[in-house]
């Protein structure tokens, strides 16, 4: 989807911590991405190699951390595995299944000099 | 650009003027020059090399100055950030608002400009116009007599919060008013981006496929009411509108649904009735 506006996102989060944390260069950004986020894991690859082009992050290694979709029933309150955010509740069939994990997209480290 | 749905970086105008997109680091980066020596080479302009200038102060050979720095931060935190400020100026002076998101074409301006002509006499009511290019929009809306402003993203695919922030500085809200945002048509990138609105409203119409709320579940997620338009063309139609609503409550079991026509008005009483049912807990009494 808007993985170009994410990668943007993410380059002003560096260069914002880059001026608290005074640092010079980001060698690599991991990311933390849902399965359930609507992020395509290959074209946030793409576009933050474009956006960070001459600056701060350039050519810095991004690594991805794919987190599976895990959700709970609110019918039956039956803990599950999630596929997609339309999957049924595997024991009472309905779909008023609430995200617990897997819809996440957050910088969660960056390896700086 | 991107590959998939055209966002980009292209020039922000809001209500006709150029905006400067503020970035969170104010500050330039500095870097160091970049020479190319005779042989090719990349080198940096440095007087003398020292190895313990860096962060970690280490002077020890073959010691890296590398470091981890923990952010643990949401991408779109700077967008909530401004949601947030935006919510908090929409509530303080009680106005309503709802954001209109669905794919191009399903008659979102129709709709609008006829729910303002049903409201104009009872609400003060604004809206804000998300286009890539163009104010024609606007313009449309104008002619009810309703304030608009027009925000031409450029290359960009969806408005976010910064955006709308700087519209509603533009055109002054009145106290307990109504604010529609129609975003830019598109049903997938919308949906992660906050407005600070207090609902997300997406428009399916008839003329489109009845499995759209599975093929773009996150949009239809987000949302808490969906307005099935164009009701007016199902006998000429071959689609299913409770196999529609089926796949809609399959990805958001809590989504409100109502069925109605910007042309022939079929069901626009209900949605007013749903506008006002909101407007009224978002009123402040006068102090």
């Amino acid at each position: 989807m808007h993985e170009m506006s994410l990668a943007e996102n993410v380059l002003q989060i560096i260069e914002q911590s880059a001026i608290e944390q005074k640092f010079t260069r980001v060698k690599t950004v991991w990311l933390e991405i849902g399965q359930l986020s609507c992020v395509e894991p290959e074209a946030l690859l793409f576009h933050f190699e474009v956006v960070t082009r001459d600056s701060i992050a350039h050519q810095a290694q991004l690594e991805i951390i794919r987190i599976h979709g895990y959700g709970c029933c609110n019918h039956c309150a039956h803990e599950m595995p999630l596929a997609s955010i339309y999957d049924s509740c595997h024991k009472c069939d309905t779909y008023d299944i609430r995200i617990i994990r897997g819809d996440e997209m957050r910088i969660k480290e960056l390896e700086v000099e | 650009m991107c590959t998939t749905c055209g966002c980009g970086t292209g020039q922000l105008y809001v209500g006709g003027r150029k905006i400067q997109r503020s970035v969170s680091s104010d500050k330039p980066i500095q870097y160091q020059a970049h020479n190319i020596d005779a042989t090719g080479q990349h080198t940096h302009e440095q007087a003398a090399i020292d190895f313990g200038t860096g962060i970690a102060g280490t002077h020890a050979p073959g010691m890296s100055q590398a470091r981890m720095v923990k952010i643990e931060r949401d991408i779109l935190s700077k967008n909530n950030h401004y949601a947030d400020e935006n919510r908090r100026y929409l509530s303080e002076h009680g106005i309503f608002s709802l954001n209109l998101v669905s794919s191009p074409g399903s008659g979102k301006t129709t709709l609008l400009v006829n729910t303002i002509n049903a409201l104009r006499e009872k609400y003060s009511l604004a809206v804000i116009e998300g286009d890539q290019q163009t104010d024609h929009d606007a313009a449309r809306i104008r002619e009810t007599g309703a304030t608009a402003i027009q925000i031409n993203t450029g290359k960009g695919c969806h408005l976010d919060a910064h955006m709308v922030g700087q519209a509603m500085q533009q055109i002054s809200l009145p106290i307990n008013s109504l604010l529609m945002i129609e975003n830019v048509g598109n049903l997938v990138c919308p949906a992660n981006f906050d407005l600070g609105e207090a609902h997300k409203v997406v428009i399916l119409s008839v003329t489109e496929g009845e499995d759209k709320p599975l093929k773009y579940p996150d949009m239809f997620r987000a949302a808490d009411l969906m307005l099935l338009n164009k009701c007016d063309l199902l006998p000429h139609l071959t689609f299913d509108v409770e196999l529609a609503i089926k796949y809609a409550h399959q990805v958001n079991p809590n989504l409100t649904v109502i069925q109605i026509s910007a042309t022939d008005r079929t069901g626009m009483s209900a949605w007013l009735e749903w506008i006002e049912a909101g407007h009224v807990l978002k009123t402040i009494k006068p102090v």
